[in-house]
Formats: structure tokens, sequence, C-alpha cells
């Protein structure tokens, strides 16, 4: 669906040369929520805008069902862009308009009739649960009322591909939720393909179901949310997951864990799936002679299953604890001694 | 009872005048506001990055606007006696302080326009762009009225300092309130009179501020 080939973009800066995206190449299935992760100065927003042609690629190409956004301009580029609409951070609603004008913009602009972009707008204001609130100016709303008119306005000419720039980093977080969940339900009842970026991880793990991690102009991880999740890679994306596995900074619970429980051997387990519900520690405590503490634990939903990690304080013989670590490992449960006795 | 504390106003006289100084100042006005937008627009658009980005027009728009905007009135005037003569046919009366009120005023709302146009969020912008506007549509439809209320009160601004421009227009024979107060008033040493074109222009400054201020409250939905 869409298809991005060594794309690069660079800026000349008073400074020099920036390369906001470096050779980037992925490609994006429909009906997919894709997520971009990143630190601000990644080039995600840059990598966003190259998506609907508001920004030039020195290198590279854009893809979207066959048609070279990189390449096309004029009157070609502006009708591609009524089929990949963009949502905003800010919102970005004229003032001046009410809510069912503000919806009825794009229509304008496609050279809709007067009485279909009443009905269309009508009916996208009920889609995005503004009922009732037709007629009030942006001023009058709340910002997550005024993201749901920005996403009815980008859904009002039919898009295959919503794009999506830090749509809920202006947000609060159960607004965030309620937004998230819209997009949602768009993209299973549409089959919309929706791509965002962010830099929070949360966004990533509620909606998302894969996703690329940024950083200096690069993807330097991409795969299945839950895989991510699961088992990092890179230090940058260890650092993502850690935003919303641990409430503390990792290596912080860790040190403090440490000081608490000075004694035995501290394992960090990270279970996937389906094996979130097996009874591995209840196998552990039978079949090993340690003492077996729970410290702390979670399990965090992610759009394509459940995954949790537990910190558990093994006390014993040495050569038990041994046996047990290994038990835990064979039974492919993601284990990880977090500090020697 | 007026003609006690006023005894050398003609009444008459004044009504004409004041409407000559209305008739001017609204004339003057509503082109100031046509070719003063269209500065403004131009200057806004060939800015760079922008849809008609180019910097040779930016410049030379801007050269002429401020070389038109720095020029004194009262000597833009007497510059523009030749060119009023050709385009008029005359240079006296209010027709033909028009060229140079006008030519006098649209610079100034030029830059108004400028400002106004450069407060708009440019995220707006990027949004009417991501939907496939054309300039023109984002022209008539995002730059125009998310900027409504600064273009109505920089133009209420114009308008007043167009009704001191025709004051001194009528210095030199433009007619309207600036001619008779200085031909009735100063120079026959009548100060009643003076002062009478002086309340009225008053008035006619007030009335102005006043609708512009209205207009801008009403059509500001921020």
């Amino acid at each position: 669906m869409i298809e991005l080939t060594n794309l690069t973009k660079k800026y000349q800066t008073d400074k020099g040369v920036l390369t906001a995206v470096d050779d980037v190449s992925l490609s994006i299935e429909k009906g997919e929520i894709f997520g971009i992760i990143g630190y601000s100065g990644a080039g995600k927003s840059t990598l966003i805008r190259l998506l609907n042609g508001l920004e030039k690629p020195t290198a590279g190409s854009v893809e979207i069902q066959d048609q070279k956004i990189s390449a096309i301009r004029g009157k070609q580029l502006r009708q591609a862009r009524q089929k990949v609409s963009m949502i905003f951070q800010h919102f970005n609603l004229l003032w001046s308009r009410t809510v069912k004008e503000n919806i009825e913009f794009p229509l304008e602009i496609a050279g809709v009739p007067k009485s279909a972009r009443s009905t269309r707008a009508l009916e996208l204001i009920e889609l995005v649960g503004l009922a009732g609130r037709e007629n009030a100016y942006p001023s009058q709303l709340s910002g997550g009322q005024k993201q749901r008119v920005g996403i009815a306005r980008a859904l009002a000419n039919d898009p295959e591909v919503l794009l999506c720039d830090e749509a809920t980093s202006a947000l609060d977080p159960q607004t965030t939720d309620s937004i998230l969940d819209l997009l949602v339900s768009i993209n299973e009842r549409l089959g919309l393909t929706i791509v965002l970026i962010t830099h929070e991880m949360h966004v990533i793990r509620k909606i998302c179901h894969r996703v690329a991690v940024m950083e200096a102009g690069k993807v330097v991880e991409l795969g299945d949310v839950l895989t991510i999740f699961q088992s990092p890679r890179e230090p940058i994306t260890k650092r993502f997951v850690a935003q919303v596995t641990e409430a503390q900074g990792a290596e912080e619970t860790v040190r403090r864990l440490r000081e608490a429980y000075p004694a035995g051997e501290l394992v960090r387990l990270g279970f996937i799936g389906e094996q979130t519900e097996e009874p591995v520690l209840t196998e552990l405590i039978r079949n090993h002679p340690v003492d077996v503490n729970i410290i702390q634990g979670n399990i965090s939903r992610t759009h394509g299953g459940a995954y949790g990690t537990l910190i558990l304080q093994l006390k014993g013989p040495d050569s038990e604890i041994r046996s047990a670590i290994s038990f835990l490992e064979n039974r492919q449960v993601q284990t990880e001694v977090i500090s020697g006795a | 009872m007026l003609e006690n504390f006023l005894p050398n106003v003609d009444w008459q006289d004044m009504w004409a005048a004041t409407l000559e100084t209305i008739y001017m100042t609204a004339m003057a006005t509503f082109f100031t506001f046509v070719i003063g937008l269209i500065l403004g627009i131009v200057l806004f658009l060939t800015q760079p990055h922008q849809a008609w980005a180019n910097s040779v027009v930016n410049w030379l728009t801007g050269a002429l606007v401020n070389i038109f905007r720095s020029i004194p009135f009262i000597i833009l005037i007497i510059l523009l006696i030749p060119f009023t003569q050709f385009l008029i046919g005359t240079i006296r009366g209010p027709n033909a302080a028009l060229p140079a009120l006008i030519i006098g005023a649209a610079p100034f709302y030029a830059r108004l326009v400028l400002i106004a146009l450069k407060e708009i969020d440019k995220g707006v912008l990027e949004a009417a762009r991501s939907m496939g506007a054309t300039t023109w549509t984002v022209i008539r439809k995002v730059l125009l009225p998310e900027s409504l209320p600064a273009l109505v009160s920089g133009i209420t601004v114009t308008a007043i300092a167009l009704v001191g421009y025709t004051a001194m227009a009528g210095v030199i024979g433009a007619g309207g309130l600036g001619t008779l107060a200085f031909l009735d008033g100063f120079q026959r040493n009548r100060g009643d009179v003076t002062l009478t074109a002086t309340v009225v222009i008053l008035v006619i400054v007030f009335v102005i501020q006043y609708i512009g201020d209205f207009l801008t409250v009403r059509i500001d939905k921020r």
C-alpha cells in the first residue's frame, strides 16, 4: 500500500546540511495501523510530511497505491492529497468556521455540491460523536472535541490513508485514550490505513500493529508491536518500552530493588501472549527448593496481545538458584538476571 | 442660539463640506482596501517558503510599499500633480484628491495586511495544503477569513488616517472640511468655522472607530 524506498530528506541550515530523514525504506500494508516513534528531532515529522508531499524528498521515493507521491506535483498532487489526509497535534481548525463548516472545507476543495457537503458533514459529525455541536466554533470546544473535528475533516473525502501527526500529544491521558479508541474503530470500520507518529509508547502499545523506531533520521528497529515490547533490541527502543512498563526509570528501579532485597538473586521475567496464562511460577516453586518472592509485576495489553514482566527474588543455595533459572530459560520465558548476589 | 456662539458658520457650506469629506474618505478607503489587500497578499505569498516564493517580486513590492509609505503626504500630493492632471483632468476638487489619498494610504494598509496574514496559524495553512487546496482557495477560504478581524481593524485605522489626509488635501484645494477650515476659517480669521469643522471631523473619526470596533468584535470567533 505504502512503499518508502531509500527515502532521504536533507535541509540546508545555517550550520550546514541537516539530514532529517536518512535512507528510510519500509512498506506499510493496507488496513494497518503503523506507528513511528522517536524523540523530537528524530525526523518523524519530516517523514510523515513526505508521505503526502508536503515535503519533497532529496532522494528516494514515496509510493502510495502505485502512485509516486514524491514525483507528482500540481493538480495531480492536490488530488492525491484528498486520499491521503492528515490530522495534527494542534488540530489546525479554522477558527472562523463552525464545526460543520470546518468539516465541509475539504469537500469544498474537492468541488462537492453544497447539499451533498452538508449531508456528508452531518454524517461525519455523528461518526465522531459530536452530534449537537455542529454549529459550535472551535473556541467553544475542548481539545478532545477539536481533534474529533480534525478527524471528521480528514475523513470527509473518503481517504485511503490517514496520517496522524502527534495527534494526541496535546491531550490529557483520558482524552488521548478516547481519541485512540476512535482511531481504532475507524480503522476497523472503514478499513483505513493509519500512519501515526508519536513520542509516546503508550499510543503505540494501545493501537498500533507494527512500529518503526526512529533515531537521527534512521529507522533503527521495526517490527510487530508485541515483539518489540517483548524483546526490544536497540537501547532507544528499550527506553521507549520502559516508558510504559516501569513507572520509574528502569535503572533507578533496579538499584532500589537491589538495595531493598540484598539477598539471593533478582530475576526479571518477560511473558508474552499465551505464556501469561501458563502456571510457570507454580512449577518453579514445586520443583525447585528455592524461596520465591514476587517483588514487582505487571501485565500490559497491546493491540496484538498481552505481555507481562515479573521481578522475582530467588533465595536459596546457589546451585538451586542456577537450576531454577535454567528451568525458566527452558520454558522459553524471557529471563534476565538483574544482579548477582 | 447657535448663531450667537458661531456667528460665521454657514451651515449649508458646512454640510456640503462634510459630504465632500465623507465622499473622499469613503472612496479612498474603498480603493485603499482593494489595492492594499492585493499588495499585502503579494507581499505575504512571495515570502520564502510560501506558495509564490519569489525574492525579486517580494523585494520590489516591499521597496515600492516602503517608498510610498515614507513620503510625507503633503509632498506626495504635490509630486502627484501631473499624474492627477492626466488621470482626472483637473487638480481641484474631491476627485482630484483621490489618487494621492489612495497612493498614500494603500502601502500603509498593505503593511497592516501583511502583519495580519503573518498572524495566521501556520498549521492551518499546512492543513489546507494537506487537503489539496489551490493557492486561490487558500487566499479566499483561509487567508482572508482567518485574518478578517485584523484586516477590519487595519482598515479602520487607515480610514481614520485618510480623514486626516483629506483635511491636508483640503488645504491645497481638494474641498471638504479641510478647505473650509483653512480658507474660510483660518485665512479669514473666523475661529468658530475652524472649530466647528474640527468638531465635525472628530465626529466622523469617532463614527468610523465605532463601526470598526463593532465589526471586529462581531466577526472574531476566537
